[in-house]
């Protein structure tokens, strides 16, 4: 199990309970239901754990995939520095997040995973991992296109030095070469 | 309000049961390969579904957290609505009335939240039913969490522990009912006291003078294991098969490197026998106990050892290659070979590609592993022991993005090209490489030695092409020289070329020529 990340575990799990945690708010306070104070937290604390969980982290080894459009959420995210980036603050986040959940029965289910996912959250931080934030390569950093490809030739092939280039004409089979490319005439 | 949901919960609550029962069947892949053989000779087709049993497996799945959430819901207001009828202390009304049965006897109550001291939360947290429901609730969603794509391919031990939750999942759904919270009214109450007649009397019920008496209400035994009892016995029996086959004892008797990162091993195990294009479970114990990893098979059922051609991409193919010695260039002793456990071999579609009388194979890269098996195969046949094949015609396609993974492969055609030359067969087997991708300095070479007798790359006769094929032109030729015959076409490769040669198959399957399109999958 060496080489486990557990951060993206923890943050897809994170992530659902986040949506559960919301659900189930949603519900309570649609329902009416007795303690639906609870359950408008419910909801509140969801949106913000999704949109804090919703960008994934750059993988320290091997490519990263990145959600659709977390690019904006990542941006978000990432200004908010070592709170973000240091997976400790969000375990125990996580973990102050989930317990008023648990006092209305529709948002127990979130607050649980919750804890789950605060609990992973705290495998990874003492594991020393950290959130990296995922961005687009810069033009700088990406290998520079070979110019040959996109201008013709602007010089002409090397050849050898002139001492060479010079006609011998004592020695005419040796000045001789091969053209690679059948030489035809020119038909325009 | 909250009169129907009890209604809403029960409804998925149903459906919860028929797609638990069916979840554990796609993964038996033992039975599943064995099903497939017996099916083969009624239908093809049919048999050929039985490929897709991951993709049934997820979209079971995905239904089963679907139902469980729309149970929950219904539930949490179902609980909402008994704890209000609890709490309303109003006589004439029927939910009160209903709610106080059975207090003295506690046992013909209807509404489960028994007095106006207790609330949902307790009720789940200490009764048979809501206890087995948060713990398999909490069991599906760490299962699902840890099934993401991203989670699965990248680490797969947290993805292959975790999915073991199925067993408390299974346990709890089992148990779910066998508190009787569900509670109907008895037949024996039900004739003293008529719902349609006496729901609007339940001020008067039991006095002397009314002929409603006070309702009995008893809970309703659990039905769950009728429906999943059968599939987790034949999971049980599918992981003792595992279990057995694993201990079966397997001798590597050559370790090959190849160019280009790919190592062949070739194996022996007592009573193996297999078939063109199948595949196994390779695991090895010293480098990890929990991993299995299927590879095709690429040596023909005709020779007397089986052999797997492994790519080096990953940490569990380099461990591998480590402990094969892969890295020392000095032969070595064969005791020093890693012990290695297989699972298998299960069939894929390539079993049938001697069905057909011509036959397209198109391979992505390292996707043509599968047609090693199927050309050494046919080589056997026809060239050593001369057997009748019902295969006329192969017209093999080798799309690959880098000229560096042709080689063990190139070996193999260069043999069966020579071979086929001797014994003037030369005709049977048509293939077409194609290289997707070159660079620069790569294709000035080939420009020089255009006019070379052999290709540069492969030293094959026939040359390598550049770019992809032309599918249409592709098609339309072979329906143009076959007319009136069905041909496979069996793709290994990326899904997006698998929609391609389907659309293909499809446009160019009129008059007689059919196309039948065969996806190899993982």
């Amino acid at each position: 199990m060496g080489k486990i990340e557990w951060a993206m575990w923890a943050n897809e799990q994170a992530l659902a309970s986040g949506l559960i945690l919301l659900t189930g708010g949603i519900v309570g306070v649609a329902g009416q239901f007795r303690g639906w104070q609870f359950a408008a937290y419910g909801v509140a604390a969801g949106v913000f754990v999704c949109l804090l969980e919703y960008p994934r982290g750059k993988r320290s080894k091997g490519t990263s995939v990145a959600r659709t459009g977390q690019y904006c959420f990542t941006v978000c995210v990432k200004a908010f520095g070592p709170l973000t980036r240091n997976y400790y603050v969000r375990a125990f986040l996580h973990a102050a997040i989930c317990v008023p959940g648990g006092f209305m029965l529709a948002t127990v289910l979130g607050c649980v995973c919750l804890g789950i996912a605060s609990l992973i959250y705290l495998a990874a931080a003492i594991r020393g991992e950290h959130w990296e934030p995922i961005l687009p390569r810069t033009e700088t950093q990406r290998k520079p296109v070979p110019p040959s490809i996109k201008n013709p030739p602007s010089n002409p092939p090397p050849r050898p030095p002139p001492e060479m280039r010079r006609k011998r004409v004592d020695d005419l089979e040796g000045a001789a070469y091969d053209n690679p490319i059948p030489v035809t005439a020119n038909e325009y | 309000r909250g009169r129907h949901a009890l209604s809403w919960a029960r409804a998925p609550a149903a459906a919860l049961n028929f797609n638990c029962m069916l979840i554990l069947l796609p993964v038996c892949r033992n039975l599943l390969s064995f099903l497939r053989g017996s099916i083969q000779f009624c239908s093809r087709t049919a048999a050929r579904q039985l490929d897709r049993n991951l993709t049934f497996h997820k979209l079971v799945a995905y239904m089963i957290a679907f139902h469980t959430a729309v149970h929950i819901i219904a539930h949490l207001f179902n609980f909402e609505f008994f704890w209000d009828a609890q709490l309303t202390n109003d006589t004439s009304s029927l939910p009160y009335v209903l709610s106080q049965i059975g207090n003295n006897d506690n046992a013909s109550f209807l509404n489960p939240i028994r007095n106006n001291h207790t609330s949902p939360t307790l009720i789940t947290f200490t009764t048979i039913a809501g206890l087995t429901g948060v713990a398999i609730t909490l069991a599906l969603i760490l299962i699902i969490t840890s099934s993401m794509e991203v989670i699965r391919r990248s680490y797969f031990e947290v993805f292959w522990y975790t999915h073991h939750l199925f067993v408390i999942f299974f346990m709890g759904l089992v148990f779910h009912g066998y508190g009787r919270i569900v509670r109907g009214q008895t037949v024996s109450s039900l004739r003293t006291n008529q719902p349609e007649r006496c729901f609007n009397h339940s001020d008067t019920w039991g006095e002397d003078g009314s002929d409603c008496a006070v309702p009995e209400f008893a809970g309703n035994p659990p039905g769950t294991w009728k429906w999943v009892l059968a599939p987790m016995i034949l999971y049980v029996c599918e992981r003792l098969v595992r279990f057995y086959r694993s201990h079966q004892k397997v001798v590597i008797t050559k370790v090959v490197m190849h160019p280009s990162k790919t190592l062949e091993l070739q194996m022996k195990r007592k009573g193996f026998r297999m078939e063109v294009g199948q595949y196994v479970f390779i695991q090895c114990p010293s480098v990890s106990r929990l991993e299995w990893h299927p590879f095709t098979l690429t040596s023909a059922p005709e020779e007397d050892y089986f052999s797997a051609h492994i790519r080096i991409v990953g940490d569990w193919t380099e461990a591998l290659y480590q402990a094969c010695g892969g890295d020392r260039t000095e032969p070595q002793e064969a005791w020093k070979l890693p012990k290695v456990a297989i699972d298998g071999p299960f069939g894929t579609a390539s079993e049938d590609v001697f069905r057909y009388e011509v036959v397209m194979l198109v391979g992505a890269g390292i996707g043509v592993t599968p047609f090693a098996s199927i050309l050494k195969s046919v080589w056997y046949k026809h060239i050593q022991k001369n057997q009748e094949v019902y295969t006329k015609k192969i017209y093999f396609y080798w799309l690959c993005p880098e000229t560096q993974a042709f080689e063990w492969f190139a070996d193999l055609l260069q043999s069966l090209e020579g071979q086929m030359n001797d014994k003037g067969m030369s005709d049977f087997l048509s293939y077409n490489i194609y290289l997707t991708r070159w660079k620069e300095t790569e294709a000035a070479h080939f420009r020089v030695h255009h006019e070379a007798e052999n290709d540069p790359i492969t030293g094959l006769k026939q040359k390598t092409l550049y770019g992809k094929p032309n599918w249409d032109n592709e098609f339309t030729n072979i329906s143009t020289k076959h007319p009136g015959t069905k041909v496979g076409v069996f793709l290994c490769g990326p899904p997006q070329l698998g929609k391609a040669l389907e659309k293909q198959c499809l446009s160019h399957s009129e008059a007689d020529t059919q196309f039948i399109f065969n996806k190899e999958n993982f």
